[in-house]
């Protein structure tokens, strides 16, 4: 299909220009921008029709579907931004159920006075993101809010996938012996934000982990098939998603502080803070959980996709009726890593 | 991680759980009061106490800001911070600890006042410069260690010339604490393992009077689960031989003297009070920090004409037992039900180094020893 013809005299300011309550309107304004900002960045056939919903066939099978929405502060970080974000959020949501994503849409909250400029930045990340991943932006809505209404902007994406044959994977299948593996290194993307907020001062070298999983995801289906669990340990960090699994399973975990992936510089960050980096955020890893036997050939799959190469097997899970996770300590002690109360706060002394 | 790892190694720990198994008497029962909120989030992090024998009892002490500041203290921070034109600046922990009526900072925040949370009384200044239409209040809390910080921001206001920043001083002094603790005699406490990062302020010299009063041993010790252990082994062969003397584990942080800048730098800013309320122990004598007259303008209470009223706790709540070591979390009613992290009752079971809360999140829920 040929490319639309501008029907703007004046295409939109990208450089010094504002969204304005006109962008949300409903008029030619929100039309142009439209047009020029998005349509331009995630082209594709859905999106040429210009129809309110993408039209697609669907292949035979069972699907999945999952949304997230995405309200980081600040939408700019080390490692990537609001856009790639929300790209990878949900793709990663999508693909925890074992399944392969096929499409996206994508819902835009923006605040009256955002700069053109970021946004197209946004966007224009958004795009790359999702054609890396070879997953198109199929649908989208825009809105403006007034200023104070909104931080900036809000995006919200929604994703559907298709699972394999004979694939499995739910938080509530891990029982007692099967062992728990983590991808990588933990707490990444959480203290690249961090270093960023304005009442935080310290510089780090660290970069958001902020990635979409379903080529590893793929490669781990086909090796291992009887996978149990998997999950994305993104807000409240691993120690939160393993609650989770343990109280959707009826089951304990026990894991062991040595085996924990964690960067030096990412330690000594929440050491710093008085942070635990068992609950500080990732955007680019997963916990799965599979069968004792199953678990070396797991982690070797793991370990040779470029988004795993760290992976470790960091516990088993284990009969407990309180649903408790449980840690040995390097120190040689065993404590409850308990679900997060609250915000994680910074400790005083 | 140098210099951390170094203090955290299980083989290390082993070796020195051994040596305190050999070391203690089997007839004798060791009470040992870790003062600092530190030491108790150390102890329940690491597992301490599973490597300990069972006649060598951790007792947790007052040493936690949080837990200590009373409901009335709290009602000032929430007053002030509702009061239009004021941006309230505190340090994270103090956000959710509940004062009259459930009240917290948090609850206030999203009722619409403007609660800041900071990380170094610095960040306070730098809003304060930010915003000079606005009233910048910083409640301060903290026992000796984060008092110089306070001072040097009142210091640099003045050197500023800020005509928009006040502080609300709720520092307090260890010494004090422990006097009312060891006076009381309610506690059964045998030996004091003494704070980490306030004797690096203060130094080991004002808890020599607690040896030679009270014949009580106290070993000054860093934060880490070695240096707990090592404290613990050291008290231990104190009892046993009679001995009373302030030892000093942390000796790589720690001297006799302390920091004298950091202790001339406060005594510059703040004068001892005459009296001052504490959550667990009541009113202590001399026990708080206020700030002097000199300062008078950067003084948040004189400012805006606060005036003091107290709050009884939650008759239901043990926090201030537990504060004074007579009691322990377990021995709540409320511990585990009604008072939990997300909802709590007393402000032991906000902060992470408070009892109540490290018992919560590393410990045993109430109904597994039921």
């Amino acid at each position: 299909m040929a490319k639309i013809r501008r029907r703007y005299i004046r295409s939109l300011d990208l450089e010094q220009g504002r969204v304005d309550m006109t962008h949300g309107s409903g008029g030619r304004a929100m039309a142009q921008m439209i047009e020029e900002l998005f349509l331009d960045a995630f082209d594709n056939e859905f999106l040429r029709q210009l129809n309110d919903q993408a039209s697609f066939s669907i292949p035979a099978g069972r699907m999945v579907m999952a949304t997230d929405s995405h309200v980081v502060t600040p939408l700019f970080f080390p490692g990537g931004d609001i856009g790639s974000l929300a790209v990878h959020g949900t793709i990663n949501d999508v693909t925890m159920s074992g399944a392969k994503p096929l499409y996206l849409s994508a819902g835009f909250i923006l605040e009256e006075g955002f700069p053109l400029a970021d946004l197209k930045r946004i966007v224009d990340s958004m795009a790359a993101a999702s054609r890396e991943a070879g997953v198109p932006i199929v649908t989208g809505d825009t809105k403006v809010v007034e200023r104070g209404k909104a931080d900036g902007v809000f995006i919200n994406t929604t994703g559907i996938g298709i699972v394999p044959e004979g694939i499995h994977i739910s938080g509530e299948r891990a029982q007692p012996g099967d062992r728990i593996l983590l991808s990588g290194f933990m707490g990444d993307h959480g203290v690249a934000v961090m270093s960023q907020r304005e009442n935080l001062t310290f510089s780090s070298a660290i970069l958001s982990d902020s990635a979409a999983l379903h080529g590893l995801v793929a490669s781990m289906v086909a090796a291992v098939p009887e996978i149990h669990c998997l999950r994305d340990p993104t807000r409240g960090g691993v120690a939160t998603t393993l609650n989770e699994l343990a109280r959707q399973s009826g089951v304990g975990m026990l894991i062991q502080e040595t085996s924990l992936p964690v960067r030096e510089a990412v330690s000594a960050t929440c050491e710093f803070l008085g942070l635990d980096p068992l609950y500080v955020a990732n955007e680019g890893k997963l916990v799965a959980i599979c069968p004792a036997a199953s678990a070396e050939r797991l982690l070797e799959t793991m370990k040779n996709h470029p988004l795993g190469r760290d992976a470790a097997i960091i516990g088993e899970v284990v009969a407990d009726s309180h649903a408790f996770v449980q840690m040995e300590t390097s120190f040689g002690g065993k404590r409850i890593v308990d679900w997060l109360s609250g915000e994680q706060l910074p400790r005083i002394c | 991680m140098k210099y951390i790892d170094e203090f955290r190694d299980g083989a290390l720990a082993r070796k020195l759980a051994a040596d305190i198994a050999r070391e203690v008497q089997p007839e004798r029962h060791y009470g040992l009061m870790e003062f600092c909120g530190g030491h108790t989030h150390a102890v329940y992090r690491y597992g301490v106490q599973n490597l300990l024998p069972a006649n060598v009892n951790l007792i947790h002490g007052p040493g936690c800001p949080v837990c200590v500041l009373p409901i009335g203290r709290l009602d000032y921070a929430v007053q002030l911070a509702r009061t239009p034109g004021v941006i309230l600046c505190t340090y994270g922990d103090m956000l959710r600890v509940p004062g009259s009526g459930g009240m917290s900072l948090l609850k206030a925040k999203a009722g619409g006042a403007d609660i800041r949370m900071i990380y170094s009384s610095a960040d306070a200044l730098k809003i304060a410069q930010n915003y000079p239409d606005r009233e910048v209040v910083f409640f301060a809390i903290g026992f000796e260690t984060t008092t110089p910080p306070t001072a040097v921001a009142i210091l640099q206001a003045e050197a500023l010339g800020l005509k928009n920043f006040s502080v609300i001083s709720n520092h307090v002094l260890t010494p004090a604490a422990i006097s009312a603790i060891m006076s009381s005699g309610e506690a059964r406490v045998d030996g004091v393992i003494g704070p980490a990062h306030v004797s690096t302020v203060i130094g080991s010299q004002p808890y020599e009077p607690f040896a030679t009063q009270y014949h009580l041993p106290v070993v000054i010790a860093g934060f880490e689960p070695l240096d707990v252990m090592q404290a613990i082994l050291m008290l231990v062969r104190q009892l046993n031989t009679g001995r009373a003397e302030v030892e000093n584990e942390f000796t790589r942080a720690v001297s006799r003297e302390g920091n004298l800048k950091a202790q001339r730098l406060v005594a510059e800013v703040f004068e001892v009070r005459e009296e001052f309320e504490w959550r667990g122990l009541g009113v202590v004598p001399h026990s708080g920090l206020a700030i002097r007259s000199r300062f008078a303008a950067f003084d948040a209470e004189k400012r805006f004409r606060l005036t003091y009223r107290q709050v009884a706790d939650n008759p239901a709540c043990e926090c201030s037992a537990i504060i004074r070591g007579v009691k322990k979390p377990l021995d709540c009613k409320l511990f585990g039900g009604v008072c939990t992290p997300e909802n709590p009752i007393g402000s032991c079971m906000v902060s992470s180094e408070g009892a109540c809360a490290a018992y919560y999140s590393y410990g045993r829920y109430k109904e597994d020893v039921v």
